[in-house]
């Protein structure tokens, strides 16, 4: 099996957000927390993109290289991991991870910075799989339960794909292939006419 | 109510805040995570594989990534779809 992979289909995505929500949902995420977003570039301009980002589960991971305390770690599908009782909260991830996954919790009395949280792949933590504690602290474990991610898999247009990378980069190049061209088959141009028609009115 | 009253009253309020505090242990040492397709105890798992089984679990979730696939869901699709694929 290759390594577990997001790709995100730009020319699919509608930014309906469905996937934050997807994954808010299913693991419980605190308020101030986005284990994925949507972004969108030229936001209002026709043609404008949007995709769904969160940790990429990088092959060589800037955050596991900078953690001082060493709380990464890979399983064997490469899905990047982090132990919260070894994390001691100092951002160093953050700074390292050029697409913002890793992010801090700011609740109580002094609005702390809480234990770094990040997109598991639905793949929980170190904790007994499928136990509250694993729950507790990294959300549901999907994978032990053979499942794939919960952002992926309700994804209504199917712009985000989770899996298996071969798997996933198979089922895009087949659809590139068959769509054979660009926004105005599928997507932005087929909901709001091509980008040029846009900029004319 | 006088001075002691209400001293009193704001330290036993102090001492009784720590009681809503879970145990906490520390372990410098980090944990070994398990495999995946040893399936997690839980009442969510899907069907069709078996627990302990690697290959097993892999057929599945390549199963379950073509239920991302429109290509192989739909048969209109698939009969639109050309037989060769690079």
């Amino acid at each position: 099996m290759a390594r577990m992979k997001f790709l995100c289909d730009a020319e699919r995505c509608i930014e309906c957000n469905g996937c934050v929500t997807a994954c808010k949902a299913e693991h419980d995420v605190p308020w101030g927390v986005n284990r994925r977003r949507v972004v969108t570039l030229n936001d209002g301009v026709p043609g404008e993109k949007s995709i769904s980002v969160a940790c990429m589960h990088c092959s060589d991971a800037p955050c596991m290289a900078v953690c001082p305390v060493d709380c990464f770690y890979r399983t064997d599908e490469g899905v990047v991991l982090h132990d919260k009782d070894i994390c001691i909260g100092c951002g160093y991830c953050s700074y390292a991870c050029p697409f913002g996954a890793p992010q801090f919790p700011t609740n109580g009395t002094f609005g702390l910075r809480g234990k770094m949280d990040k997109c598991t792949f639905c793949a929980g933590g170190p904790e007994v799989n499928g136990s509250d504690a694993e729950y507790e602290k990294y959300g549901r474990n999907r994978l032990a339960e053979g499942k794939l991610p919960a952002c992926a898999e309700m994804c209504s247009t199917k712009a985000l794909l989770g899996g298996d990378g071969d798997v996933v980069s198979d089922i895009f190049r087949n659809r590139v292939l068959l769509r054979g061209k660009g926004s105005e088959v599928w997507g932005w141009g087929t909901a709001y006419g091509k980008p040029s028609q846009g900029t004319k009115s | 109510m006088n001075m002691r009253s209400t001293i009193a009253m704001a330290m036993m309020a102090a001492c009784a805040a720590g009681c809503g505090d879970k145990p906490q242990t520390a372990s410098a040492a980090k944990k070994a995570d398990g495999k995946a397709w040893d399936m997690a105890q839980s009442n969510h798992v899907a069907e069709g594989w078996k627990a302990g089984d690697q290959a097993s679990w892999e057929a599945q979730m390549r199963l379950r990534a073509q239920g991302q696939n429109e290509y192989s869901r739909s048969a209109a699709a698939v009969a639109v779809a050309p037989t060769k694929t690079p």
